[in-house]
């Protein structure tokens, strides 16, 4: 083949490449719709039945979050499953780790499956995403775990059962500066996930102030959700060796930078958030995560309320296993969802999101939700652990 | 910046760029012969490192037998893609346009059905201890496995230069690159030659799959698609249809991108961009490639 042509075979490669790279969204956004077209047609809200609607993230880098949330949802709706005399449904859709898939799973629910009401997402950057076009439409949501204060704030339409960042990033600069005694710290962020730098951005902040040394904070390394190779990142880190590092993000992406952190000889402790509490954050870390520090929503081992006692027996039952924090979110966001219909008195979208609103001392799984102004719960945060391949409970902290 | 520093980044860098590599290479062999782009090689990748993970976690088969079979079953893969999307449009003297989009279609073919036979969870790859250890040479850490992939790389580069070029099927395999209808006219079975170069160039993206599973211990079903991105691009910078070219390619990408992350960290997130931009360059000012003048034509 002539030098010429070749150029041009190459040209008109990528350019069909790159085509169908876009039209690979829309197919398998068809290919979802399909799937769930059986559940759609029976789910219309006259009748005898009530559609809730549901967008996890099932597959993707954040899938096993999206599941764990899932169960607790399914859980919930097995033990509660009416609500005005009507029999509830869900009609659960897969936003594919991905923001653009959340906006499209939120139009879908509302549009075709005429949902009143929602509950969703795994990850603070997809519920951003799916919630502006909730709040356009008018339609309420509740989210199980983003904890990205952006997530409700100008948005009437948001609600969540969870903590926000500024408070976890907080509990875990003082455990890094009460309890490991660390005066420098590192901090690795996902700058293409919400959580992360909005979470590293509060560590920063209460680290700094709780030091009082404004240079505390002797790294900024960046990656991105996807991203494999993390070797360049950690070895400028370990040049400056930290006292502790604050890395928090997916738990896949996570668990492969400390093993490779530990590779490298990197032996500072490192710090997350809620997001490593996966399985799977231990089976790909193995021994590396060993010691690993986080905050989350949740421990099986310190029950706080009656219905956490309830939703812990059930759930050991039905999958014969100790419950995430995510799964009891999701416990908890169907049954504040439930109270909210039953408060309403009707199925309708506007009501719902008005009784939402004044959600007070409901008693959940993971603690006593009362919603703020900006329809955020005020709850206590739980430090875990990796110990021996387990997730072990260190302490609960209580908001200020 | 110290110069224990530096070299770390350079061994650091070879480690990813000699896996490149390692999958650049299949994919640039297929394209030498039978000038395709074969697109679903990314996917192959994500099978390869998938049978590994069943053949450990389901069948409970020791990890080398494991790999073996991975192998053998990626290359058997390869030959039923051929024969299932391409051969159909070669014998019937479809614009070479049509192939492509073919292997497209393959390529979200595998991505969809495994995303549903698999689940969308991401999974941890099994990894035996042999690999998993770290030499320490003074300051400098060096993993097991920065060291046995770019020799895996080299053997294999070795055996493929030494198949396309001193051997009756090389021969072969040459000669359907140069002209597929004269030499049919010879006398040589093209329909084999193409098999064999599929099965090969599956074998191949097989190990690098393994490889890339050892090194980076997280499948999920769309696993393949960037790292068969990247190599794609490796091979088309060191030249498409080059053997050696594609090894050159992918030690340039893993280095610049290790390098362009550990000077300018605040890039850090344009780490993708930075391979397509070279990609861009590359297809502007040489687009045959950085070795691909030479020996364009000889694979």
């Amino acid at each position: 083949m002539k030098i010429k042509n070749l150029h041009k075979f190459l040209a008109l490669s990528i350019a069909v490449l790159l085509m169908f790279s876009i039209l690979a969204g829309c197919g398998s956004q068809q290919a979802s719709q399909s799937k769930n077209q059986g559940e759609s047609n029976a789910g219309e809200a006259s009748g005898d039945k009530i559609v809730i609607g549901v967008y996890e993230p099932m597959t993707g880098a954040s899938a096993a979050g999206g599941q764990m949330t899932v169960e607790g949802i399914e859980l919930a709706k097995e033990m509660f499953p009416e609500v005005l005399g009507k029999r509830v449904e869900l009609s659960i859709q897969d936003n594919k780790t991905d923001k653009t898939e959340a906006a499209n799973a939120v139009s879908r629910l509302i549009e075709r499956d005429k949902v009143q009401v929602i509950i969703g997402s795994y990850g603070s950057s997809l519920s951003m995403a799916g919630g502006q076009v909730a709040k356009d439409m008018g339609v309420p949501v509740i989210g199980c775990s983003p904890t990205n204060p952006l997530v409700t704030l100008n948005n009437d339409y948001y609600f969540r059962v969870c903590f926000i960042d500024p408070f976890q990033g907080t509990v875990m600069a003082k455990y890094a500066v009460n309890t490991l005694n660390a005066k420098k710290a590192a901090m690795i962020m996902d700058v293409s996930n919400d959580y992360s730098v909005g979470l590293c951005n509060y560590f920063r902040e209460a680290f700094i102030a709780l030091t009082g040394d404004a240079n505390a904070i002797v790294a900024e390394a960046k990656y991105k959700t996807g991203d494999q190779d993390f070797t360049a990142q950690l070895t400028n880190i370990k040049d400056l060796a930290p006292d502790v590092i604050f890395a928090p993000g997916n738990y896949g992406e996570s668990a492969l930078l400390i093993k490779q952190a530990r590779d490298l000889g990197i032996t500072a402790p490192f710090l997350g958030g809620d997001t490593y509490e996966a399985p799977e954050f231990i089976e790909i870390g193995g021994q590396a995560v060993e010691g690993v520090a986080f905050s989350t929503h949740y421990t099986a081992e310190a029950p706080v309320t009656e219905v956490s006692k309830k939703f812990l027996d059930a759930y050991k039952q039905k999958y014969g296993k100790e419950p995430t924090a995510f799964a009891a979110l999701g416990f908890d966001a169907y049954l504040v969802a439930l109270e909210a219909i039953e408060r309403a008195g009707v199925y309708e979208a506007k009501a719902i999101r008005d009784e939402l609103a004044k959600t007070a001392n409901f008693e959940g799984a993971t603690g006593i939700i009362t919603l703020d102004e900006n329809g955020d719960a005020n709850k206590s945060a739980v430090i875990k652990q990796v110990k021996d391949g387990k997730f072990v409970y260190i302490e609960t902290i209580q908001p200020e | 910046m110290t110069f224990e520093l530096f070299v770390q980044h350079l061994v650091n860098g070879i480690s990813l760029g000699s896996l490149y590599a390692l999958i650049a290479i299949g994919y640039t062999m297929v394209y030498g012969i039978i000038r395709l782009i074969n697109f679903a090689h990314g996917d192959i990748i994500t099978l390869a490192a998938y049978f590994v993970f069943f053949g450990v976690g389901l069948f409970a088969m020791p990890w080398w037998l494991a790999a073996i079979l991975s192998i053998i079953l990626t290359a058997i893969t390869g030959i039923i893609i051929e024969k299932a999307a391409y051969k159909p449009l070669r014998s019937k003297n479809a614009p070479r346009i049509s192939l492509l989009i073919s292997a497209i279609g393959v390529s979200f073919f595998i991505e969809n059905v495994s995303t549903v036979v698999f689940g969308g969870r991401p999974k941890s790859f099994y990894s035996p201890e042999i690999f998993k250890g770290v030499i320490k040479a003074g300051g400098i850490s060096i993993p097991n496995l920065s060291v046995i992939i770019p020799i895996v790389t080299a053997v294999l580069l070795i055996a493929l230069v030494y198949l396309v070029n001193k051997t009756v099927t090389g021969m072969s395999m040459r000669a359907c690159s140069k002209d597929m209808d004269t030499a049919k006219l010879m006398g040589i079975d093209v329909d084999r030659v193409i098999s064999l170069t599929f099965c090969i160039g599956s074998a191949l993206a097989a190990i690098g799959g393994i490889m890339w599973g050892l090194k980076y211990p997280q499948i999920h079903p769309l696993i393949g698609v960037m790292p068969g991105l990247k190599c794609f691009i490796a091979a088309v910078v060191g030249g498409i249809g080059n053997i050696p070219g594609a090894v050159v390619g992918g030690m340039l990408l893993g280095l610049g991108e290790i390098l362009l992350v550990a000077f300018l960290p605040g890039l850090s997130g344009y780490r993708d961009a930075f391979a397509f931009i070279i990609l861009i360059l590359i297809l502007l000012f040489r687009p045959t490639g950085i070795l691909g003048e030479k020996i364009a034509e000889k694979v």
